[in-house]
């Protein structure tokens, strides 16, 4: 019954690993600015996961309180960053990312 | 005991006021010059008369109180009163205080220079009337008087050098007072540049004299003079008389001096005749224990004393301008000095810089007034006859002539030049024993010399005919008093100024030489076995040649005028090489100028602007757009390729933080 043993906090810092780097792997990956935009989302609630972990193993209040401001920050970030993305939609009739690079050139 | 302490503490408190000498020229220099700046700002409006009595009275002032520390000092002269005022340099084991010392020797000077200066000052208060620069030069005139002071008064190197740049910087000042005039303001520039081209060796000579001695007091370098070597001392003694000579217009640097005369004449008489240019003379008696250790140097200065007076004397033959006539004569008379003190016979040297000085400024200032009465003519084949029309400047300036020609013996410079020609015959020379005799020669035909241009001047000015423009003379009128009385007393004391050192051969006091024997009498070299006796004779001799001088003159252009015009034509090829002052001014424009003039176009047109700005400066230009471009490869537009940077840094970091 090995697969039964007690969930540590090290396997939450585990999953908390994973899905940072899922978050990077599609940020980095993917093309479209939806998706950039989903994975974002997913490398902050990882980050929310470690936090919170991190609160209980010490006993601390702290950590709980960053994620509340993570999470409202996520929210607001994601309400400006989809006003943002119309705005390209509708200068470039696109949502690749590879597009939007003006300022290089 | 107890008098001699209460003397002690007399002295003390004497030595206590030595600043005031040096600080009441700078007060009078600084309050003209604010007083001057707001005038010219419109802030307030000052009568020149004020400016006048600053002037006059910082001058006049100082020589009372240097007057009155002298003859305390007098009382008790092998003791030198110090006056320590601050420590001016504090670096390691390097110091240099800022302190006075008055000893016999700068306590003749600041006598001298002072009342000299009093008097010049007072008739400039008549020659620069109504200059729009009246306030001006009074600061100016100031300013120097206070640099000399201090160059006189220092007991150490570094402050006398102060002093030596302070009066250098007055003098080019004051060159080109007048510099709306291109010419006027070149003077001033050749005088500068060729004093600083001497100052390289005065400069190289203090880093000598640090490097091995370590100080630049005076007593000091005395006690610690066996750190000096045959070899070092001649060394550094050459590099300061090359400062000497810069100062002092000697060959090959005094080219400067007669295109000095642009200046004021007041200023003519105060720095480019009387104490200025006699500061190299003062320099080499002051640092007399270094060139006693340097017979090379000593002799060379001898040899270029006696050089510089005979050439200058020369050119002085055939000049037309009153005032280069007496600038030549003060390059020639200053070639006499260096021949006594080059000969080791400082006392002599410090002598004739004292009675020249007397009759020297008299001169000048009598020039200046003859000037001033010919409404500015410089010219004197445009002169003639004016003895009935000014006869006060006419018998000043008669007073000078008798006193630099030697014409009447025990009259004005007859002691003091017999005294450094006597001194070079009778001071042997290990280097060149024939060399006495040479000098001695020398010397006796640049007196002769001196006796016969003096004398063509005086003719040519005062007697005979007036040659010169008829609206000229209808002018003519004798200068206001304050010009014709220093003139005059002058004239005066410079036929007497003589004898306050009658030598003791004829069975005089030889007062200034027993007075200065103390501070110089380890440097003199014995004379030889020529005894005292013949000084008698050789006096005859130089009044018998100073008679010929004078008569010669007289015959070729009093009696007979005709003649002179003969003597041109006699002279030939040697009439032009002397107009043209032996070329010395185009030699060193096609060799030094030329030369120094195409280093700084190449340094300036190639070094700097070609390979410096153009080069160097396109190259960084290139280089910086060569590493940016570069960098910029980096930057490819896309966010994601950024985000792949943070997190390679991000796991960079960890990775360094973790190990």
């Amino acid at each position: 019954m090995d697969f039964l043993t007690p969930i540590t906090p090290n396997h939450y810092l585990a999953l908390s690993a994973i899905l940072f780097a899922i978050g990077i792997a599609g940020v980095v990956t993917r093309k479209n600015v939806f998706l950039t935009l989903m994975s974002l989302e997913l490398m902050l609630n990882a980050v929310n996961l470690s936090f919170v972990t991190f609160a209980k193993v010490r006993g601390d209040m702290t950590g709980h309180v960053f994620v509340l401001f993570v999470v409202s920050i996520a929210a607001a970030e994601a309400c400006v960053g989809l006003a943002i993305v119309i705005a390209l939609f509708r200068l470039k009739e696109t949502v690749n990312l590879d597009m939007f690079k003006s300022l290089k050139d | 005991m107890l008098k001699l302490e209460h003397f002690q503490n007399f002295t003390d408190v004497h030595s206590d006021w030595l600043w005031l000498i040096v600080a009441l020229p700078l007060l009078g220099a600084v309050l003209n010059g604010l007083l001057t700046l707001l005038s010219s700002r419109k802030v307030l409006s000052v009568k020149p008369w004020v400016y006048a009595a600053i002037g006059c009275g910082a001058a006049i002032s100082s020589f009372v109180v240097s007057w009155e520390m002298f003859s305390q000092f007098k009382q008790n002269p092998n003791n030198p009163w110090v006056q320590e005022l601050f420590n001016w340099i504090e670096s390691g084991t390097f110091h240099v205080a800022f302190n006075l010392e008055l000893n016999s020797l700068s306590g003749v000077m600041i006598v001298f220079v002072t009342f000299l200066a009093s008097l010049i000052h007072l008739y400039s208060a008549g020659y620069m009337k109504g200059d729009e620069g009246f306030g001006r030069y009074f600061s100016y005139l100031n300013l120097f008087l206070f640099s000399m002071l201090m160059l006189v008064l220092a007991q150490d190197l570094l402050v006398l050098f102060l002093g030596w740049e302070g009066v250098g910087f007055c003098s080019y000042l004051l060159i080109g007072f007048w510099f709306e005039d291109v010419a006027n303001a070149e003077a001033g520039k050749k005088a500068i540049i060729l004093n600083r081209i001497g100052d390289a060796g005065f400069i190289a000579g203090l880093l000598m004299v640090f490097a091995l001695a370590g100080t630049f007091n005076f007593n000091d370098l005395l006690g610690h003079k066996q750190v000096f070597t045959e070899v070092t001392a001649t060394i550094i003694c050459f590099c300061f008389f090359f400062g000497a000579a810069g100062k002092s217009a000697q060959i090959p640097l005094y080219v400067w001096l007669p295109d000095a005369m642009a200046g004021p004449t007041p200023v003519s008489a105060l720095i480019h005749a009387a104490t200025m240019v006699t500061a190299g003379v003062y320099l080499v008696a002051r640092l007399h224990f270094l060139y006693v250790l340097a017979p090379w140097a000593s002799t060379i200065i001898a040899i270029i004393g006696v050089l510089t007076a005979l050439f200058a004397a020369s050119i002085a033959l055939v000049q037309n301008d009153i005032k280069k006539i007496l600038a030549y004569s003060t390059i020639s008379q200053l070639g006499y000095m260096f021949l006594g003190v080059g000969v080791t016979s400082y006392e002599s040297g410090i002598f004739h810089l004292i009675t020249h000085g007397f009759f020297k400024a008299c001169l000048f200032l009598a020039a200046g007034s003859v000037i001033h009465a010919l409404s500015g003519e410089q010219d004197i084949r445009k002169m003639g006859g004016l003895l009935k029309h000014i006869p006060l400047t006419s018998v000043g300036f008669l007073f000078g002539w008798i006193a630099i020609t030697g014409i009447v013996p025990t009259l004005g410079g007859f002691f003091s030049k017999d005294e450094i020609l006597w001194k070079a015959l009778a001071t042997p020379n290990s280097i060149f024993p024939f060399l006495p005799q040479i000098l001695y020669f020398g010397g006796l035909v640049a007196a002769f010399l001196t006796a016969f241009y003096m004398t063509r001047l005086v003719i040519l000015v005062f007697f005979g005919k007036y040659r010169g423009e008829h609206d000229v003379f209808e002018h003519i009128h004798e200068s206001p008093a304050i010009m014709t009385w220093p003139v005059f007393l002058l004239g005066l004391l410079s036929l007497f100024i003589g004898w306050i050192g009658v030598p003791a051969a004829i069975g005089g006091a030889d007062e200034l030489g027993k007075f200065l024997d103390p501070l110089f009498h380890l440097s003199t070299l014995e004379s030889n076995a020529l005894s005292r006796s013949l000084e008698p004779t050789l006096m005859a001799v130089s009044w018998l040649v100073a008679c010929l001088g004078v008569g010669l003159a007289w015959y070729a252009y009093g009696i007979k005028s005709a003649v002179s015009k003969n003597l041109a034509q006699w002279l030939g090829g040697l009439k032009k090489v002397l107009d043209g002052k032996y070329f010395v001014d185009e030699f060193y424009q096609a060799t030094v100028v030329r030369f120094a003039k195409t280093i700084a176009r190449w340094v300036s047109g190639w070094l700097i602007e070609g390979l410096l700005v153009n080069r160097l400066v396109e190259l960084s230009i290139q280089g910086i757009t060569r590493l940016s471009g570069a960098a910029k490869q980096v930057q490819l537009g896309f966010v994601r390729v950024y985000l792949v940077y943070i997190a390679a840094g991000a796991a960079l970091l960890i990775y360094l933080l973790v190990h």
